[in-house]
């Protein structure tokens, strides 16, 4: 959720526009495109934990370790780099003449934007899958800043992981096959919305 | 040559220009990395009048359409239009802005409808409902029956109608046509023309025409400009451009045999 806020405007932005950096930017990105997302799990573990730099602040406005707060933060800096990337991709394809096409007929900058975005719809709404996708299927970087706490910070791929350890192989199975499930509508859901991008 | 000529604009450096002239070209020039695409020292385009711009490909006509439409301020020098002085890193207001519009070479329609993309326009100035203007314009390219068609399925001179219907909606102060008839059979090409003719009659509206075919100049403009590697070489009222052009390039163009 909130990478889709920020991944797509950020995206947008590095597709649309020429900025000192922006190439560095752009490297750091692609670097966390392809992150091990244990890894980023283990650094905001180690920002949050009591005597990390962030953790020793004790704002409120920081989550302690084994919250949900916690978990959305490593979901989101895991995801973000997916949302940005393909966003900017999908934005960098829209044919270049339309931007100015767009002016011409008298557009704002904002409007010249957003007109850019919808013509990269459907590469957008890949984007949010992507994003999603590395999400829910993400346990390492869960567990760790979450700590797997029942009923609190259990989701449902540290549940498979729990329950199959334990043996119980049925519930695991029936576990997985609710992942599944929930994974499959949201995907067709967006599917739907991208068929909809496609046909107006 | 960066600056203005002293002599040229001297006097009245700020003074508004006067009431026939729509944009004064002021010792404009246009450089794209470190190449000097375009260098016109002077050139009035007036009030209500069909210009055509002609020359041979990579001459500049389409880089100069953009800077007249404000899309790209030139690299030095000044253009002018009513108050506004357009010069480097110029931003033109968009109230301004949006008094121009341009048919482009390739036509660039957005992934919808046709409708929705000759609504696009009026859609952008808040205008939510439009539909009769949007009938109307498409009934006049001959593309009524196509509304409801997805853009990126019309074929090329389909795509051009619906992009000059795009910019005919707006009933711009000026439009720019950057070949608009390229890709159309003669019936389209007749049909077009008329169009032209018809804004330019009843609406006042001064038109800007890039073209190959020097025929279509004719028939359509009431001065011709001639680009040559950037450089306007000559313009001159239609009968004069064909039957006796001053410069011996322009001539030559004209006889149809210019090597370029
Ligand atoms: N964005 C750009 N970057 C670099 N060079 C450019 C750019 N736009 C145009 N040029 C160059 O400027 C020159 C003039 O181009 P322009 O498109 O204005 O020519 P034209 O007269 O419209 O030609 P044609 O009849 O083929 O359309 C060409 O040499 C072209 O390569
Ligand atoms: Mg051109």
């Amino acid at each position: 959720m909130f990478s889709t806020l920020i991944g797509v405007p950020v995206g947008a932005a590095l597709g649309l526009t020429r900025f000192m950096g922006r190439k560095l930017l752009v490297a750091f990105m692609y670097t966390g495109m392809g992150f091990p997302p244990v890894v980023i799990g283990l650094f905001v573990y180690l920002m949050l934990s009591r005597s990390g730099p962030l953790g020793q602040l004790n704002s409120p406005l920081i989550p302690a370790l084994f919250t949900p707060g916690a978990m959305i933060i490593a979901q989101t800096i895991i995801a973000f780099p997916l949302v940005a990337g393909f966003t900017m991709a999908a934005v960098m394809s829209v044919d270049p003449q339309l931007r100015q096409q767009v002016q011409s007929l008298g557009a704002t900058t904002w409007q010249t934007a957003w007109t850019v975005i919808t013509e990269a719809r459907i590469g957008v709404i890949v984007a949010v899958i992507a994003g999603f996708g590395g999400i829910i299927s993400e346990v390492g970087a869960v567990m760790l800043v979450g700590g797997n706490i029942e009923g609190r910070t259990r989701v449902l791929t540290t549940a498979i992981v729990l329950e199959t350890r334990k043996g119980n192989f049925e519930l695991a199975i029936a576990l997985g096959l609710i992942l599944l499930g929930i994974t499959f509508v949201i995907n067709a859901l967006m599917l739907r919305l991208q068929g909809k991008a496609i046909d107006t | 040559m960066t600056a203005l000529k002293p002599g040229v604009n001297g006097q009245g450096l700020s003074a508004t220009l006067p009431d026939h002239v729509r944009y004064s070209i002021e010792g404009v020039s246009k450089v794209y990395a470190g190449r000097q695409v375009l260098q016109i020292d002077r050139m009035d385009i007036r009030r209500g009048e069909i210009l055509a711009l002609v020359g041979p490909s990579g001459a500049g006509k389409s880089t100069l359409l953009r800077m007249l439409n404000f899309l790209e301020p030139p690299s030095a020098g000044r253009i002018r239009y009513g108050d506004f002085e357009y010069g480097p890193n110029g931003e033109a207001p968009l109230a301004t802005r949006r008094q121009v519009t341009t048919v482009s070479q390739r036509p660039v329609l957005l992934n919808r409808a046709v409708q929705a993309n000759v609504h696009f326009g009026l859609h952008l100035r808040g205008q939510r409902k439009a539909a009769r203007q949007v009938d109307a314009a498409l009934q006049q390219v001959g593309l009524a029956h196509l509304a409801r068609q997805q853009a990126r399925t019309l074929s090329g001179g389909e795509a051009q109608r619906v992009a000059l219907a795009r910019a005919m909606v707006l009933q711009p102060a000026v439009l720019l046509l950057d070949e608009p008839t390229a890709n159309l059979d003669p019936y389209n090409v007749g049909l077009i023309e008329q169009i032209v003719r018809t804004l330019n009659r009843e609406q006042g509206m001064t038109l800007v025409l890039v073209t190959h075919n020097i025929f279509q100049a004719h028939r359509l403009a009431h001065r011709v400009g001639f680009m040559l590697d950037g450089r306007l070489v000559e313009v001159a009222d239609t009968q004069t451009f064909f039957e006796a052009p001053v410069d011996p390039r322009t001539a030559a163009f004209v006889r149809g045999d210019m090597v370029y």
